[in-house]
């Protein structure tokens, strides 16, 4: 009954990266955040309780035993295409089975999971813009994306089994910044950029300022189930290339493909040859669910989004 | 420098295109109603600055080539609308002179979105071509959206096995697909048929290589007297007919569908049936 009782807490997984960050420095003013994560979090505010640690680990059970948990923003999935699958694997399907289960354990209210349109994969019968319902097909083509596909059904089947627990899993777009080290943030920081010769499909992407934004929007009681997140809407890669200032060196697919394989193999290149397919085919989603239900607006246009790649000012 | 070169050629077309369009058109056409973003494209990839430079070749085409002749098509209504015309000729430039007709010569102009083969995406320059252009690949999603958002769409619900008919064949309507009726019903839109006349003697097909097709995963490989299936300067004859109207449910029995797509199918064939009595000669 004491009047310091901490206030009810909001769990923040993964928090030490560039998109938990990012979170961290919105959520922090308005909620208890307790960050989980193995890395150390550079520059953490004093008020945000930080736990190093494992997800598969019995430690992060007492977190939600000693804590009042009301909300779970887990976006745990990590992805780093030089290590280990196995490792790869276990990390983050089985780190999120345990989350899960504490979730429904410890009474949480709310779970916001992280997922990305990445799930759909790009494919050239894809329809223009792929809703929530739509296979997740990606795994067909690159099986380094199965972790995400596991992930995101996982959360699937727990929003089935635990209506108790409002849980939300967002789909946003591939997400850039100065900071993010992602596959397609990488790829538009190249100054001389492959493109497969005669394929400029739309792209979509969302800063991750308003990606942060999202997840936070998602905590607010009402929405659940699963949601596609788009970021100011859709854009030919040839003109992103154009307003970064780069020059595109057209490459005929085939060859792009065998040559990117060998250069993956020798670990001269760091993009995986399937993900060709996001600058080949089409992965676009329609966001319009999201936009109704949280009256989703993203704040940064199409221009500052694309330019916020390379520089961290955001422009006038 | 190619990009400056680019935007010259595109420039060079744009006017050229123009100069063969009725001049009283000529400031209707660049305000074809668009909701494009800062970067000149709409959701889908249509760029209306590229789709009016990669036209002009094709409006010398309609004008000098095929000098296509239309008959009724200030039948089309305002709106959302199927197209639904007959398909031959072994390439599509029947599809290409209606998309003409309805942007030069319909008032308003409407820029006609086709749905176009699954297999197009995976052609290089090919799919950018056909994306900038407003052509979308033909799902029933991607169609839907297009229907709801008021856009005119054309199909030829004869598909692959219309166009690539031999020429014993000619002007005898294929199996005309369900698809564009379920989704007229869903959206509530209107459909105008379209007869083509002249198309069919375009390319006359003997013979279909179809092993040569399957290994360069075409629909056919048509041998023609001119070998490959490039188009003889045939009239073309575009007849429009009156909107019909269907009520029912989308998911309705197929025999129900059948029904009323054999109704268009009929309009269709008498469509065509009227042009090839009322033209004088297949290339005069």
């Amino acid at each position: 009954m004491s009047l310091d009782r901490p206030r009810p807490a909001v769990v923040v997984t993964g928090i030490s990266g560039n998109l938990g960050r990012t979170l961290t420095k919105v959520l922090h003013k308005r909620e208890r955040i307790i960050g989980l994560d193995r890395r150390a979090f550079t520059g953490r505010p004093k008020d945000v309780e930080m736990h190093e640690l494992d997800l598969r680990k019995k430690k992060a059970e007492e977190v939600f035993r000693k804590n009042e948990v009301k909300a779970v923003i887990h976006q745990g999935i990590m992805h780093d295409p030089r290590m280990s699958a196995e490792e790869h694997h276990s990390f983050n399907v089985l780190g999120t089975t345990r989350l899960l289960e504490y979730c429904a354990k410890y009474g949480v209210k709310k779970l916001v999971v992280l997922s990305s349109a990445n799930v759909y994969g790009p494919s050239p019968d894809n329809s223009n813009f792929l809703t929530e319902d739509a296979p997740l097909m990606a795994a067909s083509r690159f099986s380094g994306v199965r972790d995400l596909i596991e992930v995101d059904m996982l959360a699937h089947g727990f929003f089935w089994r635990h209506p108790q627990v409002e849980t939300v899993i967002l789909r946003p777009v591939h997400i850039v910044g100065p900071n993010i080290k992602n596959a397609p943030s990488n790829y538009l920081r190249l100054r001389h950029p492959w493109v497969m010769a005669g394929f400029d499909p739309m792209l979509q992407l969302i800063q991750v300022e308003d990606a942060a934004r999202a997840m936070i929007e998602a905590l607010r009681p009402g929405p659940k189930g699963v949601y596609n997140v788009v970021g100011p809407g859709e854009v030919p890669l040839s003109a992103v290339l154009r307003e970064l200032g780069h020059t595109a060196i057209p490459v005929p697919h085939p060859l792009a493909r065998s040559a990117l394989n060998l250069l993956f193999k020798y670990r001269i290149a760091s993009f995986p040859p399937p993900e060709l397919d996001h600058i080949q085919y089409l992965c676009a989603v329609d966001g319009s669910r999201w936009v109704k239900d949280v009256g989703w607006k993203p704040s940064y246009s199409m221009r500052d989004t694309i330019r916020s790649v390379i520089s961290d000012a955001r422009p006038g | 420098m190619f990009e400056r070169l680019g935007d010259a050629v595109k420039n060079r077309l744009r006017s050229w295109g123009e100069g063969m369009v009725a001049p009283e058109q000529r400031p209707r056409l660049t305000a074809v109603a668009r909701t494009q973003n800062e970067y000149g494209v709409d959701p889908f990839g249509f760029d209306l600055d590229f789709m009016l430079a990669a036209v002009a070749p094709f409006i010398w085409l309609y004008r000098h080539y095929f000098r296509v002749q239309t008959h009724g098509i200030d039948r089309v209504p305002p709106g959302r609308v199927l197209l639904i015309a007959n398909h031959s000729g072994q390439l599509p430039f029947d599809g290409a002179m209606i998309g003409v007709a309805l942007l030069t010569e319909a008032a308003p102009p409407r820029a006609v979105r086709s749905m176009v083969e699954k297999w197009v995406p995976t052609l290089p320059f090919i799919s950018t071509f056909m994306a900038r252009s407003g052509q979308i690949v033909g799902t029933p999603e991607n169609c839907r959206r297009l229907l709801l958002a008021d856009e005119a769409i054309m199909v030829f619900p004869e598909g692959a096995r219309g166009i690539s008919k031999l020429w014993s064949q000619r002007y005898q309507l294929q199996e005309f697909g369900l698809g564009f009726m379920r989704l007229a019903l869903e959206t509530g839109t209107p459909i105008v048929p379209i007869g083509v006349v002249g198309a069919e003697e375009q390319a006359p097909a003997l013979l279909d290589v179809k092993p040569l097709a399957k290994l360069l995963g075409f629909p056919a490989f048509p041998i023609t007297p001119t070998v490959l299936p490039f188009p003889l300067p045939v009239k073309y004859h575009l007849h429009f007919g009156e909107p019909m109207t269907f009520q029912g449910l989308p998911d309705d029995e197929d025999a129900e569908l059948e029904k009323k797509v054999k109704a268009v199918k009929n309009a269709v064939q008498q469509l065509v049936h009227q042009g090839l009595q009322e033209r004088k000669g297949v290339f005069f």
